[in-house]
């Protein structure tokens, strides 16, 4: 069953097809067949989490996955489309924790604390940056709006479905709400011009008293116990602090310098919000101290350091250092900052620096989606998780290895051989433009790309 | 030539380095060498003395001095050529006091010299050194019509005397939306438009034909003075320097092709985004390109919008001489390693040796420098990265550095 394929294998494979399309045809009683399950079949599973399997199978059912395993030693369902992938590696669909992608903003210049301003009201899903995300094999991402504010917003926890609209792209929860953070930023971008802080000094006060206040409103809102005689004007700002300090809104805090690394675990201390520290230049530097918060870390690799006096000691071994300190780690792309369709790369350069394989491979996809609150939908490959995958033409790591297709919730939604793909996978004339719109869940069979 | 200018030429000259302090002899030994200038040898060995190569081949027949210091390495190429950067001149910091690479105060300014402030200490410079380029063409920016000269050095020097291989090498011209000054506030309105742009220019390059002829007359009362922007123009109508035009939309390219012929004047294109919608033109007008970073941004609506990973290999199939570049970088990362370009262009169509080709003997070509580096070549400076496995993969190290003979870097990195 394993090991590269051939020729004499290809001339076989579409006859199988055929036959399992036909069948697959008679059982839905018709037209508008499409298949239900999907196996891939012979190539270096990478589950994350658990050993690779060098000969593995994915099967994928209603766009979940229902079972990885060895290729001998698992059950493939007869009306399974079975894709080859042999000398291939199917690995989880990437999880990017701090993207731009969508040009979307946040607050405006009217002040340094908007926590209610939404990002997902300003996102254009039809920029050409979601297909270059697909190319890279990325399939959720966490957008954020910048860090020229304290706090500049509610970020947005998106899948990458084909679709026209913001809403289809949407994390939910169970009551059907929108999931995402809140960006929040300290050091030297959001200082500027008084209503904004000029100081560090200042920009921490500023948070404290904003939360303060929200303590003050959470408080009143439990004594009213639900009666609107006694219950505060409702105040759309406060009402995300309060969502971040009942942990029902997790704080992704840019933060470069050591010190201000610090600051935002000291305000993590006293208000008890659940944090992700982003970028973290100097995290290197009080690794100990972050491993001791038991926060999480979302890390930038850059070309190289300086750009910004904050990132004058940014260093490529943060990845290792914090595996080393037992940090979770996870990387990020931070999109436009490092193209989207060269995550992986990412990874390898952590790799390059020292961090271990498992935990870099870990951070581009799992280690991410804990840091999203989505660790127990997407992030590997186990029954139960979306089937959001990505097949490979080789090893992960490699700067030869292309992403061959992206698969989300089951469905195909990037292959490098359809040349409209391709254009985003390498670029070239119109690989920018905006994208037509495409309705949500008709048209495209699954394992087609339109 | 005018006396004068000849007179400048002798002056920059004085810029060219000492010859190299005697280092050690070293014997650099790998189960790969690549030379570029043959076959990759296999347990190869490159020896230096004296800060020049003095032999290179076959570890079994090639001898090695008593008494070399015998470096190994799995994987050796020449010192890496990075034939576009603006390192040391637009420090790491990013801050108005270490950025010197551009100068927005008028729109043409050919007299800016490179050497005036290149800093030999910045610390993006053993940054690069650290992942094997030992050689950078670097200089004034692109963001003005004419932003001024570019010179070569080598990444070694305590002063920008002592790493200085070529004092002037080209002119910067931009042409596009970032020849464009960012505000018109300050009334600096000009160059407005492409067309105004292109006519500046094509003014000042008149202006430098005029003054040629008058510094050529006979009467020497009717001579002009001497002028340091007219000089610089001089070089360049006299194919002394070429110009190095960014551009990136096809009809910029095709601006500064329309340049480079009506006035006779030699052009490296830079960047070149769209540069494979004109592949027929350029190869016809013998241009080398200097193609973008490979991995250079293409989001947000810019001229580098339909920039493609493939350019490099579209180009190189075509027979068009290239190099590849770190280029500029406005942010972070501040600047970009050419070694990673290299190999992103690599996985995108170039064949190994000519993408390792594009940062060592191509670029060293394109920047004039080939007698001196970019090749493992008896005669040449002892100039030698090494790695600990193909440089192009991302997970492989940089473990050491020679330049002159000397190493400069351990690594790994």
């Amino acid at each position: 069953m394993c090991g590269r394929r051939n020729a004499a294998d290809n001339r076989g494979v579409p006859t199988l097809r055929a036959t399992l399309l036909l069948m697959m045809f008679v059982l839905a009683g018709g037209t508008g067949a499409r298949a239900e399950a999907i196996a891939f079949l012979g190539g270096r599973v990478i589950p994350i989490g658990r050993p690779e399997i060098d000969c593995g199978a994915v099967v994928v059912r209603d766009g979940r996955i229902v079972a990885v395993g060895a290729a001998e030693t698992t059950d493939v369902p007869p009306d399974a489309e079975r894709i080859d992938t042999r000398g291939q590696v199917v690995m989880p669909g990437l999880v990017d924790t701090h993207s731009h992608v969508g040009g979307g903003q946040g607050g405006d210049g009217s002040g340094p604390v908007q926590p209610d301003v939404r990002i997902l009201d300003s996102i254009n899903v039809r920029d050409a940056g979601f297909r270059k995300c697909l190319a890279g094999g990325l399939t959720t991402l966490n957008i954020m709006p910048g860090s020229g504010h304290l706090a500049s917003g509610q970020t947005v926890y998106v899948k990458l479905r084909r679709a026209g609209t913001i809403d289809e792209l949407l994390y939910r929860d169970a009551d059907g709400r929108p999931l995402g953070g809140l960006k929040m930023a300290n050091g030297t971008n959001s200082q500027k011009d008084p209503p904004f802080p000029g100081t560090r000094g200042k920009s921490a006060a500023l948070v404290r008293q904003k939360f303060v206040q929200a303590l003050a409103y959470r408080d009143k809102l439990a004594r009213a116990a639900g009666d609107p005689e006694k219950a505060p004007d409702r105040d759309l700002e406060l009402e995300s602090l309060v969502e971040v300090l009942d942990k029902r809104r997790i704080v992704h805090h840019h933060c470069h310098r050591a010190d201000d690394i610090l600051t935002v675990l000291r305000l993590r201390e006293e208000f008890g919000f659940d944090a992700v520290l982003h970028h973290v230049s100097e995290a290197w530097k009080v690794a100990p101290q972050i491993a001791k918060s038991g926060v999480g870390c979302s890390v930038i690799v850059l070309d190289s350091p300086g750009g910004k006096i904050e990132a004058a000691d940014f260093s490529l071994v943060n990845g290792a250092a914090l595996e080393q300190a037992g940090v979770p780690c996870a990387l990020h792309t931070d999109d436009p900052v490092t193209d989207s369709r060269l995550f992986l790369r990412t990874a390898a350069l952590a790799v390059r620096a020292g961090m271990s394989r498992e935990k870099a491979l870990e951070s581009v996809t799992l280690a991410g989606a804990r840091m999203l609150g989505l660790g127990d939908r997407v992030g590997s490959l186990d029954a139960g998780k979306d089937a959001d995958i990505v097949v490979l033409s080789g090893d992960p790591l490699s700067v030869h290895t292309k992403v061959l297709r992206t698969y989300v919730e089951g469905r195909k939604a990037f292959d490098r051989e359809a040349p409209e793909d391709r254009l985003f996978a390498v670029g070239g004339f119109g690989a920018s433009r905006d994208q037509q719109a495409e309705p949500c869940c008709i048209g495209p069979a699954r394992g087609t790309t339109r | 030539m005018p006396g004068r200018i000849a007179l400048a030429v002798a002056a920059l000259a004085a810029w060219c380095p000492p010859a190299a302090i005697a280092a050690e002899t070293l014997a650099i030994r790998g189960d790969v060498l690549h030379t570029m200038a043959g076959p990759p040898i296999a347990d190869g060995v490159v020896v230096i003395g004296d800060g020049t190569i003095t032999a290179v081949g076959p570890a079994a027949t090639t001898p090695v001095p008593e008494g070399a210091k015998i470096v190994r390495g799995a994987f050796v190429t020449p010192g890496l050529v990075d034939a576009h950067s603006v390192v040391g001149l637009a420090g790491y910091l990013n801050q108005p006091q270490d950025q010197d690479q551009l100068d927005t105060g008028e729109a043409i300014q050919p007299e800016l010299r490179a050497v005036d402030a290149y800093n030999p200490q910045e610390r993006l410079i053993e940054w690069l050194r650290g992942f094997g380029v030992t050689t950078v063409h670097t200089g004034h920016a692109p963001g003005a019509l004419v932003a001024g000269q570019t010179m070569v050095v080598k990444l070694a020097g305590a002063s920008v005397e002592e790493a200085t291989l070529v004092p002037a090498a080209m002119v910067a011209v931009t042409l596009g939306d970032a020849a464009r000054p960012a505000s018109d506030a300050d009334g600096k309105k000009s160059p407005g438009t492409r067309s105004k742009a292109v006519a500046m220019l094509r003014a000042q390059l008149v202006k430098g034909q005029e003054y040629l002829r008058k510094r050529g007359l006979a009467d020497e009362t009717k001579r002009p003075d001497r002028d340091l922007r007219l000089e610089a123009v001089a070089r360049v109508l006299a194919r002394d320097w070429p110009l190095l035009v960014t551009a990136d939309r096809a009809a910029d390219i095709a601006s500064a092709l329309r340049i480079a012929e009506e006035f006779n004047v030699r052009i490296v294109l830079d960047s070149a985004a769209e540069a494979y919608l004109l592949v027929d033109r350029i190869k016809a007008a013998g241009v080398p390109v200097v193609v973008h970073p490979t991995m250079r941004r293409s989001g947000g609506g810019g001229e580098t919008e339909n920039l493609s990973f493939e350019t490099a290999a579209t180009l190189r199939k075509a027979g068009i001489p290239i190099a590849l570049q770190s280029g500029y970088e406005s942010y972070v990362p501040k600047t970009r390693v050419v070694l990673f370009e290299a190999g992103l262009a690599a996985a995108h169509g170039l064949s190994f040796e000519q993408a390792l080709a594009a940062i060592t003997i191509d670029a060293a070509r394109i920047i004039g420098v080939a007698d001196r580096v970019g090749s493992l070549e008896v005669g040449k400076d002892g100039d030698v990265a090494i790695y600990d496995g193909d440089p192009f993969e991302y997970t492989t190290h940089c473990t050491g550095v020679v330049i002159d003979g000397r190493p400069v870097s351990n690594g790994p990195r």
